[in-house]
């Protein structure tokens, strides 16, 4: 598989990431070869080997159902570039 | 063209714990704004996600209530999309290992019960709120819901009709709720309803294009919202059109659905499993432990009632409405004396008197002053000590009814409010024969017209015997010696 041009500026735009014209094709090429890499452990035959969904052969740890965390609106809202009545103020969304 | 409707449901459910998914902010409904959004709530760069056990144990409790299969492994996943309610930049569900898969749903519609199955039930978090009102042009956002617990339950489009979906609906919100694991308060959005309307011409195999309606809070918008859309989709058809799929709202005042606008990238989630979370191990004996602690379902109640009370499916459906309901149905049969389903003077059996009056007069009381029956004004046991008294025959239905609303509305104990009143029935021959003497002296005519063969004038005598006596006659005994008198 090999992912072109318009491929690599859908994926930026999803990431919202921005990537001027004259990058584009330098990120083609790196993302080519991981797929390059990807395409070479297909090879590999994994039949009878249980996928794994984290790279670590651990089970998650649960926390107790309690309430732990005090309000701290004010210290968080003071790095906040805008608040207004204790919301968060972005710039308009709508649907 | 004959048309078919097909619908599927997903319902996000919110949870009953204390805390949040991931953190340990509070969930608790209507605090200040962001008060009770942490650090790892509003994605502080450097937090990490632990996951609630109580949101976890909820999700086994679900999966065991509808006869599942409970993935021993799950995984959560990032679902990536930017929206500034979600600070992150990704929900955290479950995509390809989910905790609950499979599992079914009995509904009744009309007479006719139906099997709904259940694709999936997934955990995730709740995203923000997105508030649109004048802020100088900018929007304002409150992080306390972020991070809410939710289940999300997938059925199959296995529903036919508006009614069927709602059938389905209710009786989902029936089990949350029954079970403990959602507080089923629709205005709050802890029921929440995404509808998969597509129609297709009556025999055909293959589904058309779905539309799916978003965010119901009401079953009453969820009935109005697939009728309208099921129109719509038909006239489109039928004009020649094709439908595309779509995501639509309802809007509950002008009875119409409508697309909103798709941005088209909108639904490329990306999702991968999340790095933050190990996969999570369900081991049996915790499973065990869950599952020693559900109640009895509705569908075994239903069951139960039917074959050991009597009761016919309807009763047994409309008395497992709620769990509250079918508590406060045992615990009047648990205060009766006579056994549940042997027969009372009533020539009923207690289940079928208490059922009735239940789902009759107390209901109607119920629903009169808006209470819900855990704030009933009449208590299962002050009901059982009314009931008692008209299976031994001291009460006529009549004079039950007064008694009712005296109990009703001044309080107080069946027999107290009889003794009071006045209000015994009169099952003594000795006072009810001078009375017969008085009404047969006073109808010529009705004697006659009896003795001619006519049934009618027998129950007009019936009537003026009940009203000579102010209604206090056991009628039975009214209607045995005036034949006697006649005959």
């Amino acid at each position: 598989m090999s992912l072109s041009i318009d491929d690599v500026q859908r994926i930026a735009k999803l990431a919202r990431i921005r990537v001027n014209a004259a990058e584009v094709a330098g990120y083609q090429t790196q993302l080519n070869g991981i797929f390059g890499l990807i395409e070479a452990m297909q090879a590999v035959d994994t039949a009878g080997v249980e996928p794994m969904s984290h790279a670590q052969d651990l089970t998650q740890r649960l926390r107790a159902d309690a309430v732990t965390e005090p309000d701290r609106r004010q210290a968080f809202q003071a790095v906040a570039p805008q608040t207004e009545n204790g919301l968060y103020l972005v710039p308009k969304v709508i649907e | 063209m004959q048309w078919e409707t097909v619908i599927g449901l997903e319902v996000h459910t919110q949870l009953t714990t204390q805390s949040k998914i991931f953190s340990g902010a509070s969930i608790a409904f209507g605090a200040e704004p962001n008060t009770q959004a942490c650090q790892v709530d509003i994605a502080l760069p450097g937090v990490l996600p632990v996951l609630n056990k109580g949101a976890v144990e909820r999700a086994i409790r679900f999966g065991l209530a509808i006869g599942a299969k409970l993935n021993r492994t799950n995984v959560f996943a990032r679902k990536n999309y930017f929206y500034p309610d979600l600070p992150k930049g990704y929900q955290i569900s479950q995509y390809e290992l989910p905790i609950v898969e499979g599992g079914h749903l009995s509904i009744q519609v009309g007479d006719e019960e139906k099997t709904i199955r259940i694709t999936r039930a997934h955990l995730e978090e709740d995203a923000g709120k997105s508030l649109h009102e004048d802020f100088h042009g900018m929007t304002g956002i409150d992080l306390n819901r972020a991070g809410t617990p939710l289940l999300e339950i997938v059925s199959e489009p296995d529903m036919r009709s508006a009614k069927e979906a709602v059938a389905y609906a209710r009786a989902l919100h029936t089990l949350v709720t029954w079970i403990g694991i959602c507080d089923g308060n629709m205005q709050e959005g802890s029921f929440r309803v995404d509808a998969n309307v597509s129609v297709r011409p009556r025999g055909q195999a293959e589904f058309g294009t779905r539309r799916e309606i978003k965010n119901l809070n009401s079953f009453r918008f969820l009935e109005q919202a697939i009728d309208y859309e099921v129109r719509w989709q038909i006239e489109q058809i039928e004009d020649g059109h094709r439908i595309q799929q779509a995501t639509v709202l309802f809007n509950p005042d002008t009875g119409e659905t409508r697309a909103m606008r798709s941005k088209e990238d909108a639904h490329d989630y990306r999702y991968f499993p999340d790095p933050d979370l190990l996969p999570v191990r369900l081991d049996e004996d915790w499973i065990e432990v869950v599952k020693a602690g559900l109640p009895e379902l509705p569908e075994q109640k239903q069951a139960r009632y039917r074959e050991e009370l009597g009761l016919s499916a309807y009763d047994a459906g409309t008395l497992t409405a709620s769990r509250a309901m079918a508590e406060y149905f045992e615990a009047t049969l648990a205060s009766l004396p006579s056994p549940a389903s042997g027969r009372g003077a009533g020539g009923e059996g207690s289940a079928k008197l208490a059922a009735n009056w239940i789902m009759g007069d107390l209901s109607a009381a119920l629903n009169k002053a808006e209470l819900d029956i855990t704030a009933s004004r009449i208590s299962a046991r002050q009901l059982a000590g009314l009931l008692a008294r008209i299976q031994d025959g001291t009460l006529s239905g009549k004079l039950a009814k007064q008694v009712f609303e005296a109990m009703w509305n001044e309080g107080g104990e069946a027999d107290a409010i009889i003794e009071a009143k006045g209000l015994k029935q009169v099952s003594d021959a000795g006072a009810i024969e001078p009375l017969i003497d008085e009404v047969l002296a006073a109808n010529p005519k009705s004697v006659e017209e009896f003795r001619a063969g006519k049934e009618k004038a027998f129950n007009a005598l019936v009537g003026q015997v009940m009203k000579a006596s102010k209604g206090k006659a056991n009628p039975a005994q009214v209607n045995e010696l005036l034949r006697k008198k006649l005959g």
